[in-house]
């Protein structure tokens, strides 16, 4: 269900033959009929099968570690331990081709003495069977010594604290600072201050973790591995100690990310497998593996003051940022980065102070998911801004109007964004698509909310981010686009094929996408960061562009006119105005052979470079660009049970432009549904670091009947970065459904529950506290009146 | 370890013989023997990306033991089109029910068993015989369109038949 809003872009209106359609994705009937191959579904000669031995406890030294009865099992044909490996760490910095100086933050890749997290791998097993790899684990001897843990971020800061490793348990610390914050508080008539908090999340894609991995005739370890990231090859090829050129990861199309597939997880464990058995390696995680072996969702404590005038004016903002690590940095210091950056939201702040750190402990590693950080800004000041709304009475629209960022205006960091900022428009039109209010039925209260956000599209831009992609036409009029991006779902190579035909004015039948693979197709970089269409969509546009260029003059000689006279459409070459000079395109690509003009290009897309943020005021370009849009929620809430189920969810945001619309609105649908999870139901618990919720039994994300039909409203200001000015809607669509969740529940019930998700117990119990009087708020501090 | 037996499968419309010990589940034979379509997520009856038609019906067959399929009908999702495209898939691909794929197999059995049991589904029907199957990518939105729009086709189909 779409309204795509009659256009209001800030570019002249142009006609498109394919951009903006909602066409047949390229991977779709492949993987409706069963044909398409995940990376687990492959099988080679000889294949062995591996299996992972992880700790049962998540803080303990390895006193011993038995093997011998497991290697002399019939069928077993190697058994790893540290001590089999050389002295080598596995990489978890953040991934891709950029040359700036790693963090120190490598992970061991089997646990030589000390045990940091409840799953850490002990051991590898390569077996003529997963039933004999089975049996070979369960007669692994070992014994494990408990150490004190740390288990929460706030405890793990105290001096004393127990060290989960190197010196201080602090890994990252992030500060903004701007304009007079001393100042600004005075100046506000109100300061509101809370805290709130969110949970640890899984990204649940619904292939687990899988590869396989040989060693070929050259020498060089090959891996076909469901990743988002194929460029790990470099890191891997370090953790195992050879050349970089002698690591090839290919992809296949990836059963689910989010996140969760951006850093290594079975590539070295099947590297190192496939060398010491010379034979090839499978290894797929099983569900409770999957849970166990990837980086979560960071749990955050944000602590936010805001000083207002009366009139809504916000005058100031303190905000006191705290995320939990982990037992490993992994991409922890960035998603600091990116909340900190996102801390004051789509608004304008000019009074601005935060203070972000990231801590370890021995809980589960965090690291990348979709909206890094600054989903989890989201969730605490679009909360405060419905606080700062309540306190002054002041309807929650008009006081976020009274304070949005306009076109032009310096966001937290001081830098301006390049294009259009649209969030009053979203979140009005998305306000407005609710209608009617509902009254209350029996037991049911009906509230609504609305969360607008700032989220970055493209990678920080210190990290010098760039693209490759090749784009070539074959004599028959046929079109092929070779690009390293890995599709993740969301339709990345389809929507690069979109491109390239709209350039070439050739149609969806005529052209194929090969991607991902890292030695042969050319290096794109990491399908992270809502970066890939922006990104490679805009080398796959100047490589095409460029195709066009010799074409084109071609045609013109061929036609005796200019070459801004031609139209190449419809696989159809055409003097414009002139409908009877044409012909076929692949009567046009012939000519071109025959006279040896080159009829591919490769091409490389550089994002904006800056400098690291000023360490002392995180002052600075921190990315390239950012969407804006707003989602709208109504709730009912069941006084009795508690339960909270979602009447209608709605989506504005402005993408740009849509490359397939079919495409934004799957995203966008999918954005909410996983807010939804993040809202309602999904917790991972972690008790003494323990996993207590090892399965879809326990962790529940959202099922059929669960999820609203969502309601998308797609605005198109043409003013983006990437092809055809569009912008990233990947993250985006998830960053503001949850916040929206809560300020619909606070709306429905008039109690704010201020740490995620809002499950019946919390919700009955915060209704009971109501009526027992005595008004109990779970979040620190107070709203103090001047 | 259990010994092995032999046993035969009829499996979108092939027979094949396999041996396995007594506690490989259907899931496993399957994709052994070259159905990969039937995909692997959980392997405890949680998120339905195994789903098969054994008899016509939607089985998770991660909680099927192989040998207990026997002599049944089991069809998985690369076997739901003959010659052409099942009109479920048709309907998937145009609606744009398909975003990373992997529930898709599982989702297309489950729509096919809700089809033959109820041709024109409620909402509410629709979203309780699918939700044993998990999705991550989509939201389901798109997933109700093409099932809607399947349906549509297939009663046309009937209809033209008649």
């Amino acid at each position: 269900m779409t309204d795509v809003a009659e256009t209001t872009a800030t570019l002249p209106n142009v006609v498109y033959h394919q951009i903006g359609k909602p066409l047949v994705r390229t991977d779709a009937p492949g993987k409706a009929t069963g044909k398409t191959p995940y990376a687990g579904d492959y099988v080679m000669p000889g294949m062995v099968q591996a299996k992972v031995l992880r700790s049962p406890q998540a803080s303990a030294r390895l006193v011993r570690l038995d093997v011998e009865r497991a290697r002399a099992l019939p069928g077993v044909v190697c058994v790893l331990t540290a001590r089999e490996l050389p002295d080598r760490l596995a990489p978890t910095d953040i991934p891709g081709q950029t040359g700036q100086a790693r963090l120190k933050t490598d992970q061991q890749i089997l646990v030589r003495e000390r045990v940091r997290y409840h799953g850490e791998p002990l051991a590898l097993i390569a077996a003529e069977s997963t039933d004999i790899a089975e049996h070979a684990m369960s007669l692994i001897d070992y014994e494990l010594a408990p150490l004190p843990g740390v288990f929460d971020p706030a405890e793990a800061m105290q001096p004393g604290a127990p060290l989960v490793q190197g010196e201080d348990n602090v890994v990252a610390r992030h500060v903004i600072r701007k304009g007079d914050i001393a100042g600004g508080f005075a100046a506000a008539d109100l300061v509101i201050e809370r805290t709130y908090r969110t949970q640890f999340i899984e990204h649940a894609f619904l292939e687990p973790e899988v590869g396989l991995a040989w060693v070929d005739e050259n020498g060089v370890v090959n891996i076909r591995v469901s990743t988002q990231v194929i460029e790990h090859f470099r890191f891997i090829a370090d953790a195992i100690g050879v050349a970089h050129n002698k690591v090839r990861i290919m992809g296949a199309l990836v059963g689910g990310g989010f996140g969760g597939k951006e850093d290594i997880t079975v590539e070295v464990y099947l590297a190192l497998l496939a060398k010491h058995t010379g034979r090839p390696v499978r290894l797929e995680f099983s569900r409770e593996d999957s849970f166990m072996g990837h980086g979560k969702r960071h749990p955050f404590a944000l602590t936010y003051k805001t000083g207002i005038k009366r009139d809504g004016t916000i005058t100031a903002l303190d905000a006191r940022i705290l995320s939990d690590a982990g037992a490993y940095v992994y991409l922890s210091p960035y998603v600091l980065l990116y909340a900190a950056v996102a801390a004051p939201g789509p608004y304008r702040i000019d009074n601005l102070n935060v203070e972000a750190a990231s801590v370890a402990t021995n809980n589960m590693y965090t690291s990348a998911f979709r909206g890094f950080g600054a989903a989890q800004a989201c969730i605490a000041y679009e909360q405060q801004m419905d606080e700062i709304a309540d306190a002054l009475k002041l309807d929650r629209l008009e006081l976020r109007r009274r304070n949005y960022l306009k076109t032009g205006d310096p966001i937290a960091t001081g830098a301006t964004v390049p294009s259009a900022i649209w969030t009053e428009r979203c979140a009005d039109l998305a306000w407005q698509a609710l209608g009617e209010r509902k009254e209350p039925d029996g037991p049911l209260r009906y509230g609504r909310g609305i969360a607008a956000y700032q989220q970055s599209y493209g990678r920080l831009t210190f990290l010098h981010d760039t693209s490759e992609a090749w784009v070539g036409v074959e004599v028959d009029g046929t079109v092929i686009v070779r690009s390293g991006v890995t599709d993740i779902g969301a339709g990345q190579a389809s929507a690069l094929a979109q491109i390239a035909i709209e350039i070439l004015g050739v149609t969806m039948d005529n052209v194929v996408v090969y991607n991902s693979d890292s030695a042969v197709t050319p290096l794109a970089g990491t399908t992270t960061a809502t970066r890939a269409l922006y990104m490679t969509g805009n080398a796959v546009r100047l490589a095409a562009e460029a195709v066009r260029g010799r074409l084109l003059a071609r045609a013109a000689q061929a036609f005796q006119t200019s070459a801004e006279h031609i139209e190449l459409a419809n696989n159809r070459v055409s003097v414009l105005d002139n409908s009877a000079r044409a012909m076929p395109f692949a009567e046009l690509v012939k000519m071109c052979a025959a006279d040896g003009i080159q009829r591919q290009e490769l091409s490389i897309f550089r994002a904006p470079f800056s400098d690291k943020l000023d360490p002392e005021t995180g002052q600075g370009q921190a990315h390239p660009d950012y969407t804006y849009g707003a989602h709208a929620i109504e709730v009912a809430v069941d006084t009795e049970t508690g339960e909270v189920s979602i009447v209608q969810s709605i989506a504005c945001h402005d993408v740009g432009q849509c490359i397939n619309p079919a495409a934004v609105e799957g995203q966008i649908e999918g954005g909410a549904a996983q807010g939804q999870g993040y809202a309602l139901s999904e917790e991972m618990i972690y008790r003494d670091g323990k996993l207590m919720t090892p399965s879809f039994s326990e962790y529940l994300i959202p099922t059929a009947m669960d999820v609203p039909k969502v309601k998308s409203i797609i605005l198109e200001s043409r003013s983006g970065l990437g092809p055809f000015g569009a912008k990233g809607i990947g993250e985006p669509s998830l960053t503001p459904v949850a916040p929206a969740i809560a300020n619909a529940v606070v709306d429905a019930i008039g109690v704010r529950i201020y740490d995620l998700p809002i499950t019946p117990e919390k919700v009955v119990r915060a209704l009971q506290a109501l009526d027992g009087g005595s008004e109990t708020k779970s979040g620190d501090g107070g709203t103090v009146n001047r | 370890m259990a010994s092995d037996r032999a046993i035969t499968l009829r499996v979108n419309g092939r027979s094949i013989t396999t041996a396995v010990p007594a506690h490989r589940t259907l899931l496993e034979a399957l994709r052994d023997a070259g159905f990969v379509d039937v995909k692997r997520g959980c392997e405890k009856g949680d998120c339905g990306a195994c789903a098969v038609l054994i008899d016509g019906v939607a089985i998770d067959a991660c909680l099927t033991l192989a040998w207990t399929a026997e002599g049944r009908t089991i069809v998985t999702a690369a076997g739901l089109g003959k010659d052409e495209l099942h009109p479920l898939q048709t309907s998937f691909i145009e609606k744009g029910a398909i975003q990373c794929g992997y529930c898709t197999p599982g989702l297309l059995i489950a729509a096919h068993s809700l089809l033959a049991m109820s041709p024109d589904p409620s909402e509410d029907e629709m979203r309780f015989e699918l939700s044993g199957n998990l999705c991550r990518c989509t939201g389901y939105s798109k997933v109700f369109e093409a099932v809607k729009d399947a349906a549509t086709k297939m009663a046309a189909r009937e209809a033209h038949h008649d």
